[in-house]
């Protein structure tokens, strides 16, 4: 079942001058349960398209279809319930809310959500020891390693029970010992969960993983390939 | 407010002095307004110890109504204060150590009285006054009203009548029944009028006071803008990645508004707290003038300090204009969680 169709989509940028087509003219799906890491060289259009894939960049044309839903024509307010609802995200750092326990941070997102206190209390916990910092649930993020925030991150974009999550370079920060535990949870989490994951990523460790890996170049996909893992 | 003849206020002389008349009395007795008033003979002489000789200003007054107006009293530090048929002296005390005296001591006084009439005679001192400020410690010496009048040769003679109303605020009112009252030779000026110097210097110390002011605000409204548009760019990123997983930018943007408004409450209480015990101690511990304003204030019965109110008002008012400064200033983040864009954010 294709979870995520994309139709053409493109990204223009009118800077001084001259126009960068960042995204040009992508058609794509993506299925549930997939592992697939998007990789280029830098400037590629990578973020652009993930951007656009989740809701937060706005295409100059094309079409993003998530569970049949066109999520490009909906209202700002319903993008964001959108968004709230069935996408996870892991970003390259600093994304958890610094003033916020570990705990919080995955609370936080159901609350948004709406959902009871028990429920939120039970997942959080279940989470946290899932992403293997269960006894860190009170800490700050700031008394937390990079590679400790990015298992924190990625609980909490668990937490919504999203259709698929996207991370943006979620290794770049990282060291390589941090990089294979966080790769090795997430494709626990991939299987346990059966939750769609899409990497942005230059990281040959993560493309090592993949099962499978899209190639972008000038805002167009070079190639896309399925590997068998395990 | 004063009462004496128009040419006195034309050529201050012993000549051009007056007799209190029950018709007066009447008028003043008459006014509502008025709560104190005593009479002055006010003149000049010379004044001699031993060897020492230095010009001063004479005051007859009634010791006991002279009190009630200018509380004349609390500044006598050695000696007594008068009583009514003394026949003794009050100098200020630059003057007194000029004329190296001291409690218990004579002076002579010695100039013209009444109509040319040569005046002279030999007080003891009783007490010696300390002001606080020192162009009226230099000058003055005080006696009792009758042996004044002896003194200048000008019986039942005044120069004038210092009226007290309790309330500045009804001053015009009073003003305007007075004058209405008081007819020549006789006429009445308020300290307004006496002083005119002295009204300007409270005026331009108001508006001194409403340009501070209007500084002051200025700088505290940068100050808290500083403060804002830094806690809103320091938290780009934060505010982007809550958008980003789901939180709607009209929530946020209440969230940042409270926020606002609890760094404007808590500047705003902090503030009085520091504030208030710097006013409390300077309330208790007014701050002394000097100068002719002080002088003028002596006259007055004023007491010449700067006074800090520690009226409960000002300070509401003060905190209240802050929190305003505050929320007007909190636009700022409201506007911001509507336009902040995502992708800038969360690269930032
Ligand atoms: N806001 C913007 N304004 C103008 N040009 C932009 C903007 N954002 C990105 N670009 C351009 O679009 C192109 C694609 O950028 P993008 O960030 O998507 O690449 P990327 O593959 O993610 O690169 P990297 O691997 O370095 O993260 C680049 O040429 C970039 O300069
Ligand atoms: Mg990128």
């Amino acid at each position: 079942m294709n979870v995520i169709e994309i139709k053409n989509l493109t990204k223009i940028y009118n800077s001084s001058e001259v126009q960068v087509k960042a995204v040009n003219g992508i058609s794509i799906d993506f299925k549930e349960g997939e592992f697939t890491a998007v990789v280029g060289p830098s400037g590629s259009g990578k973020t652009t398209f993930l951007n656009m894939l989740g809701g937060l960049d706005r295409p100059t044309s094309g079409d993003v279809i998530i569970g049949g839903v066109n999520i490009w024509q909906l209202s700002s307010r319903k993008l964001i319930d959108f968004r709230k609802n069935n996408i996870g995200f892991v970003f390259q750092s600093y994304n958890l809310i610094p003033v916020l326990t570990a705990g919080e941070n995955v609370e936080f997102i159901m609350q948004l959500q709406g959902k009871p206190r028990k429920e939120r209390d039970i997942r959080t916990k279940e989470l946290l020891e899932a992403v293997g910092i269960g006894e860190r649930i009170k800490a700050r993020p700031s008394k937390l390693s990079g590679g400790q925030q990015q298992r924190v991150a990625v609980a909490r974009a668990l937490a919504s029970k999203p259709e698929f999550i996207l991370a943006d370079e979620p290794t770049a920060n990282l060291d390589s010992t941090s990089t294979t535990s966080l790769l090795e949870l997430m494709s626990q989490m991939n299987k346990k969960y059966n939750t769609t994951f899409i990497f942005a990523t230059h990281d040959q460790r993560v493309m090592d993983k993949a099962r499978r890996i899209v190639t972008i170049e000038d805002g167009k996909i070079l190639s896309d390939e399925y590997f068998d893992r395990d | 407010m004063q009462i004496f003849t128009e040419d006195y206020h034309e050529n201050k002389t012993i000549n051009n002095t007056f007799i209190y008349t029950d018709s007066l009395k009447q008028i003043i007795d008459n006014e509502p307004t008025i709560t104190q008033y005593t009479s002055r003979l006010e003149y000049f002489s010379l004044a001699s110890s031993e060897n020492l000789t230095k010009g001063s200003v004479i005051i007859g007054i009634d010791p006991e109504g002279e009190n009630k107006v200018t509380e004349l009293k609390k500044w006598v530090s050695e000696g007594n204060y008068l009583n009514k048929d003394d026949d003794g002296l009050l100098v200020a005390i630059d003057l007194a150590n000029y004329l190296n005296v001291g409690v218990g001591d004579s002076i002579v006084l010695y100039g013209q009285g009444f109509h040319g009439v040569m005046a002279a005679g030999i007080y003891p001192v009783r007490g010696i006054l300390k002001f606080p400020s020192p162009e009226l410690n230099k000058q003055f010496i005080y006696m009792p009203l009758k042996s004044c009048q002896r003194l200048f040769s000008a019986d039942n003679r005044l120069t004038s009548i210092v009226l007290m109303i309790e309330d500045n605020y009804q001053l015009s009112r009073a003003m305007r029944h007075m004058k209405g009252k008081i007819k020549s030779p006789f006429m009445v000026r308020s300290w307004e009028e006496l002083q005119p110097e002295l009204v300007q210097m409270i005026d331009g110390d108001k508006a001194g006071g409403l340009f501070m002011k209007t500084l002051l605000y200025i700088i505290i409204t940068f100050g808290i803008l500083g403060t804002i548009l830094m806690m809103v760019s320091e938290r780009k990123r934060e505010l982007g990645v809550m958008i980003a997983i789901g939180m709607q930018r009209f929530t946020l943007s209440k969230i940042l508004l409270a926020e606002t408004f609890f760094i404007g409450l808590i500047g705003a209480v902090s503030g009085l707290i520091v504030s208030f015990p710097l006013v409390y101690y300077y309330h208790l511990n007014p701050y002394p003038l000097t100068g002719d304003a002080a002088k003028t204030m002596i006259d007055m019965g004023i007491e010449p300090f700067m006074y800090f109110s520690i009226q409960p008002d000002i300070f509401y008012v003060q905190a209240f204009v802050v929190l305003i400064i505050t929320m007007a200033i909190a636009i700022y983040p409201v506007i911001k969680s509507f336009t902040l864009k995502l992708t800038t954010a969360l690269r930032g």
